[in-house]
């Protein structure tokens, strides 16, 4: 008899190692544990014995914590697997150690993942904010920086400040976003400094600081200047003594914020970044001149506006401004697959695609199958997703 | 036995008009021998329905020219000798007598003719040759004459010692017919095609009949030797570096592409063209295929490293050149019977396809302009 799981969580089962056939119609005998598996689930308690393996993400956390930031590869996986599991690497585990031991009186450490495209920096980012918010810091997740810098249809002229440019959609998106992750800290957070929206509207001193996050949710208008007066809040009150927190800074994509971007004013001429409001707050917030937390953020080339394809160095993708401005920082490689990571890579795709949704390519099981699996795809891991998902 | 035929003589009887030739042909229990006679060849359905016997045998002999030799030559207890042929006689009376049962007329007075009009009542044949339709008849008259006259033909020449059991064949591997403009030169005068299929043909049953090594070289006048394909490959030996490295190159083209490879062994699979890796150089899944599809086939995957080398045409003309060099590079690590495998698989020949030429009058080489009534 087929055994068919539809419950939310899938109880752990094993499919054995290696190359062990199973023939359709045959129970699958449910092992605790399988050599891609771990029962950690907290990023904190992984080390390396867990490397290569997959932890699962609770679902009850997953959409608090990443309502904006994987990749959308991975959000249809997760959908289609019906769980989120995330492996366990080298470079997110080099980053978790190095955010356990730094020293948050000092000024914030700059961590930048860089790797070939589709290596898994995004992910490995991913995991470090999990880490975070497991840990209770607030997490400042930016998705996609190249996000803020093309494809806006609508550019207003900033109200605060006049040569620059408002992006009210992308503001307002991403403060709704903010919201649902760090719910538990918006009410404890209270302003240092009134601030002034309207004629009429304003935000007093000691307010929380989700009346302000609502406000720049429901006033579109001047979303950007509510992005940049909780940036502000954030910067000045992360190391704070009293009601200290920590604050992480996750910036996909970071190199988007030193380029050029598509963006045209109406007498056609190009937009510099400085010009944007969001990104001029949050250059800010990279800066290293506050204390109580860290940047971590990932080179990409995928969204990046005029970068070659095989550029994929720091140097070449921020430019010399933004390496200046990055500099110094802590570099953290993310390279391609390893043979124990592509062992578990294949063998996770294999359980589900055998087990889940039975149907398999049979030459796929097969050691020759494995063999070609790694030559099309040279261990680059997005590579390996889409060869997998056509089986 | 008895109960058998009764129960088939009662069947014909009430159904006249049953006129399924399948009554004789499905085996067992016919009640007579019935002789059809074709153009070419004869074949004698012979059911010996013995009286004491539980068994029915239904033996059947082939008697055309070529298998009828072949019968005796391999066990030949089938000997058209005068008991055999009495027992041929008998069977056709006891036929004739239970047709003119079925018939409902005195089996006494049962004449050939008679014999004929009922057979071709319960027979009709459409066929137009009267050899071809379905006959009953005497065996005395000139059945067996052409059977025994070959008999006694054969029993002269085992007298004279000349009847060897000879099973040569003339070897027609790796030759081919003449062709029709080689036979018009050979004979000096034109051919239509029909008498050169006719001519075919006619040799091949030559080739066929027994004692054919005898003709030999006057069929392999007719033949041509074909050129062994494999042996044109020329497979250059191994080529070794400073560290004791296997190594050797290969280059291959295909439609204004160009590439070369230098094929390492002992390596990890790793592979970089023109400088960068592969998946980066490659995007496209059906050109990283294309590159596997020789080492895959060979099943050597991870054990070459690969420097590749390729310019000219576009990305899929690129990876065909590529692999057509990755298989040429290959063969001198690969042993005879490998390198046959792979030309029968198609990774050594380059595939000839080229751009076809834009012809004036039409807009591009197969594509006509637009066509307009008015």
């Amino acid at each position: 008899a087929v055994l068919r799981r539809t419950s939310q969580v899938r109880p752990l089962h094993g499919s054995g190692c290696g190359q062990q056939q199973e023939a359709i119609g045959m129970e699958t005998r449910p092992e605790t544990f399988s050599i891609f598996r771990t029962q950690e689930n907290d990023p904190a308690c992984q080390s390396e014995q867990h490397l290569g393996q997959y932890y699962t993400v609770p679902p009850s956390h997953f959409h608090t914590v990443f309502p904006h930031g994987l990749p959308p590869r991975y959000q249809q996986q997760v959908k289609t697997f019906n769980e989120g599991c995330v492996m366990v690497r080298q470079p997110a585990l080099e980053l978790i150690s190095h955010l356990k031991r730094a020293d948050y009186s000092k000024p914030t450490l700059r961590y930048l993942l860089y790797g070939v495209k589709g290596s898994g920096k995004t992910m490995s980012l991913c995991h470090t904010v999990h880490y975070c918010s497991t840990q209770g810091w607030l997490v400042l997740h930016i998705p996609d920086a190249h996000l803020w810098v093309k494809n806006c249809k609508e550019l207003l002229p900033s109200s605060y400040h006049a040569s620059r440019f408002d992006q009210p959609i992308q503001a307002s998106n991403w403060l709704r976003n903010f919201r649902t992750t760090n719910e538990h800290f918006l009410s404890k957070i209270k302003l240092r400094q009134r601030y002034v929206w309207t004629k009429r509207e304003s935000t007093e001193e000691g307010r929380p600081l989700g009346e302000l996050v609502d406000m720049g949710v429901s006033r579109v208008k001047s979303s950007s200047d509510v992005v940049g007066a909780v940036l502000k809040e954030l910067r000045l009150q992360a190391g704070g003594t009293e009601g200290g927190f920590r604050l992480a800074v996750a910036v996909d994509g970071v190199n988007g914020l030193w380029g050029r971007t598509t963006l045209k004013k109406e007498d056609k001429s190009p937009v510099a970044p400085e010009e944007l409001t969001l990104v001029h707050n949050l250059r800010k917030m990279i800066n290293n001149d506050w204390c109580g937390g860290a940047v971590i953020a990932t080179l990409s080339q995928t969204g990046s506006l005029y970068a070659p394809s095989s550029a994929y160095l720091p140097q070449e993708l921020l430019g010399e401004e933004g390496f200046d401005s990055m500099d110094p920082f802590v570099p953290v490689p993310v390279s391609l697959y390893s043979e124990k990571e592509f062992e578990s890579c294949y063998l996770y795709y294999l359980d589900h695609i055998h087990f889940h949704h039975w149907l398999q390519h049979p030459h796929s099981q097969t050691e020759e199958g494995k063999k070609e699996l790694i030559f099309l795809s040279n261990r680059n891991p997005s590579v390996l997703e889409r060869l997998c998902a056509f089986l | 036995m008895q109960m058998q035929r009764l129960l088939l003589s009662t069947y014909f009887l009430f159904s006249p008009e049953r006129r399924t030739a399948n009554m004789a042909a499905s085996g067992g229990r016919t009640v007579g021998s019935f002789l059809w006679k074709c153009g070419n060849c004869c074949f004698n359905f012979n059911t010996v329905s013995s009286n004491l016997t539980r068994q029915v045998l239904s033996r059947q002999l082939c008697v055309s020219a070529v298998l009828h030799r072949k019968n005796l030559a391999a066990a030949g207890p089938e000997k058209f000798s005068e008991e055999f042929i009495k027992k041929q006689v008998e069977e056709f009376n006891i036929g004739k007598r239970h047709l003119a049962n079925m018939m409902g007329e005195d089996p006494e007075t049962f004449t050939q003719g008679d014999i004929n009009r009922s057979i071709a009542y319960l027979f009709p044949s459409g066929l137009f040759d009267k050899k071809a339709k379905p006959l009953m008849k005497h065996p005395d008259e000139d059945t067996f004459t052409k059977a025994l006259a070959v008999e006694k033909h054969q029993d002269r020449l085992r007298g004279k010692d000349l009847f060897t059991q000879d099973a040569k064949q003339i070897s027609l591997v790796g030759s081919r017919w003449l062709l029709k403009e080689e036979l018009e030169e050979l004979l000096v005068e034109t051919i239509s095609e029909h008498d050169y299929a006719r001519f075919i043909q006619l040799m091949e049953r030559l080739l066929s009949l027994p004692y054919c090594s005898v003709e030999e070289d006057f069929v392999q006048r007719y033949r041509r030797q074909l050129e062994i394909q494999s042996s044109k490959q020329q497979v250059q030996p191994l080529q070794y570096d400073q560290h004791g490295v296997a190594y050797s190159t290969g280059d291959g083209r295909r439609k204004t592409a160009t590439g070369t490879v230098l094929l390492r062994d002992s390596g990890s699979g790793s592979i970089s063209i023109n400088g960068t890796n592969y998946v980066h150089y490659f995007p496209v899944l059906q050109d990283r295929e294309q590159l596997m599809f020789p080492l895959h086939f060979m099943g050597v995957l991870g054990r070459f490293d690969m420097q590749c080398s390729v310019s000219g045409g576009g990305h899929s003309s690129q990876a065909g050149a590529l692999r057509l060099a990755i298989s040429r590079a290959m063969l001198s690590f690969l042993s005879e019977g490998q390198v046959e495998t792979m030309r029968q698989a198609g990774l050594l020949t380059p595939d000839p396809r080229i751009k076809e030429r834009k012809k004036p009058g039409q807009e591009g080489a197969r594509r006509k302009f637009t066509w307009k009534k008015r």
